[in-house]
């Protein structure tokens, strides 16, 4: 259908809306690529934090000691918690968990790729914790002031549970650094494995960015992932000098004129390797997201089945 | 040897609060199994919830075991072997599928709210306290349970079908409950905690009203198994304890 006046009346008007800084709620008009692409990255979040509960949740049986076991099962369950509250911000704009989950277990929609890696040690927890928080934490305090309403406030809930998160990881691995020689070994190890994954998260650079400028220009988007990735690196530095790891990369370093932190190049055949389907667990996480829902299929029909009956049973009365 | 006003022995104590603790840590352990795997995001966040009760319990009740000997939590979770565990088998039963869970959880947190609802007033004031916190925990857990019974036994063939299988299948432990080790006894003498004996008919009655509203039934063999209380235990626990332990184990001497 070509574009009529009223159509362009209306973005315009929606544009203006979003440029005065007003936040765009669910009753409001909205042009429908902004709606998919909403929904597409509140999916994409909400998946992330449901398939991010498998790398950490690997642990939870294993966990060294009973407080941290605790802390590991409590983390994990906030995680359910964020996926479901995103979920339900995703629904106000029209489309259902069941919907959703669908298709991330179909493999069309996607979910933050640094869950794709393996966690092999203890230290593991703590390096996710530490840097993949740090780094969500990052990107989402900038979405706080997303012009997506139910979004930008779903973000400032998460972002305050994220920090909690990320200062009990930094603290598993300050235990780890400061421990026997063998504990040392593994945090460092870890630390070497997840720090450029992390710097992976914010999205390729700004000069390959196909989304950015529409999702600015709309403030979906309101810092961009260059910029992002270098207040995540300029924030981490000190912290490891603070945990006596090293980053790995011999490029790090500070420099005066520009006020930041220098570091080396990304390896984005890796990224893409990973986006793409090829990383150590990509396969491996879905076919556990859809054994659960499968699985769980007859559960949820009971209770449906049950929900029924007891409704006639109340009308009936 | 006694300890406080109770005139309990030191003895007694670490065995009644070891039993009750490793039923705490061991079935914590096995709802944690469920981690990405359950049914829906809202039972992912129930189950987790009442793993984290029962490991906050296991943790409390173990502290109050070690302390006769100066062992803390964790030298009692992580370096004792199966044969020193006190659980009751039905806690250490693999989950199965989300009926079994569901049964298990019906069958043992109804009979730890009883207890606890009991000791609540009980003569050992440590006791006393832990229960009195576990004994909120305890009630929702209960409910949780019956609700999901309930809804699976009168909600479609399918899941009627498993609810009368889990039975079956956890059945065979529930006698054990009501078995009470030498310590206990003693610990009942003094008015610690409930002679079990004065719970079962309160528990049968509870499970039974709920089973029949539910269009379940009582499996009409008896309960067999026992011996976990004593250190005897089924082959599952092993392969549990090695999991949870490994990492710790594998690095004497260090901190977490």
């Amino acid at each position: 259908m070509p574009p009529t006046n009223s159509d362009e009346s209306r973005n315009l008007a929606f544009q203006q809306a979003i440029d005065a800084d007003r936040t765009v709620e669910p009753r409001d008009w909205m042009p429908e690529r902004y709606r998919s692409t909403m929904i597409r990255q509140i999916a994409q979040h909400a998946h992330s934090e449901i398939i991010g509960m498998q790398p950490e949740g690997n642990w939870i049986t294993r966990a060294p000691s009973l407080r941290r076991k605790a802390i590991l099962l409590a983390k994990v369950q906030d995680e359910a918690g964020h996926g479901l509250y995103l979920y339900a911000a995703a629904e106000t704009l029209g489309v259902g968990r069941g919907e959703l989950t669908e298709l991330l277990i179909t493999g069309r929609q996607k979910y933050s790729s640094i869950f794709n890696y393996p966690t092999q040690t203890w230290a593991d927890v703590g390096a996710i914790g530490w840097l993949v928080d740090g780094a969500a934490i990052t990107n989402q305090l900038a979405l706080t002031k997303t012009s997506y309403g139910p979004y930008a406030r779903a973000m400032v809930r998460i972002c305050r549970e994220e920090s909690f998160h990320q200062r009990q990881g930094f603290e598993l691995l300050s235990e780890l650094s400061r421990g026997t020689v063998a504990q040392h070994e593994m945090a460092q190890d870890a630390v070497n494995r997840w720090w450029w994954p992390a710097l992976m998260m914010f999205g390729p650079p700004d000069t390959e960015s196909p989304n950015t400028a529409q999702s600015m220009a709309w403030k979906i988007k309101r810092v961009s992932n260059d910029e992002l990735r270098q207040r995540f690196v300029d924030m981490t530095v000190p912290q490891a000098q603070a945990l006596a790891l090293d980053l790995p990369d011999p490029q790090l370093r500070w420099n005066e004129a520009r006020g930041h932190y220098d570091f080396g190049p990304i390896d984005w055949e890796e990224f893409r390797q990973v986006v793409g389907g090829h990383g150590a667990c990509n396969a491996q996480r879905i076919a556990v997201r859809r054994a659960a829902d499968e699985d769980g299929a007859w559960v949820r029909e009971a209770a449906r089945a049950w929900e029924v009956r007891q409704n006639s049973r109340t009308s009936a009365a | 040897m006694t300890a406080g006003v109770a005139g309990l022995s030191v003895v007694d104590l670490r065995e009644v609060a070891l039993g009750f603790g490793d039923d705490c840590l061991v079935l914590s352990h096995r709802l944690a199994e469920w981690t990405t795997h359950a049914p829906e995001l809202e039972e992912e966040m129930a189950l987790a919830n009442l793993a984290l009760d029962l490991l906050g319990q296991a943790r409390s009740l173990l502290t109050l075991a070690g302390e006769a000997d100066g062992r803390d939590e964790d030298q009692l979770a992580y370096w004792r072997d199966d044969r020193d565990f006190r659980n009751l088998l039905l806690v250490e039963q693999p989950n199965g599928d989300f009926a079994v869970t569901m049964t298990r959880q019906l069958l043992f947190s109804t009979f730890q709210e009883l207890l606890y609802r009991w000791m609540v007033t009980g003569t050992e004031p440590r006791l006393a306290a832990i229960a009195a916190k576990g004994v909120m925990e305890a009630r929702y857990h209960v409910e949780h349970a019956r609700l999901w019974v309930q809804r699976l036994g009168g909600g479609t063939e399918e899941s009627h079908r498993r609810m009368c299988r889990a039975l079956d299948l956890l059945w065979p432990y529930t006698e054990e409950l009501f078995e009470p080790t030498e310590s206990w006894s003693r610990a009942a003498d003094q008015g610690a905690v409930p002679p079990l004996s004065s719970i079962e008919e309160p528990w049968r009655h509870s499970i039974e009203s709920l089973l029949v509203d539910s269009g379940l039934e009582i499996p009409g063999f008896p309960a067999w198994q026992s011996g976990g209380r004593l250190g005897r235990h089924s082959e599952h626990l092993g392969h549990l304890l090695a999991e949870m332990q490994h990492l710790h184990r594998s690095h004497p001497n260090a901190s977490w």
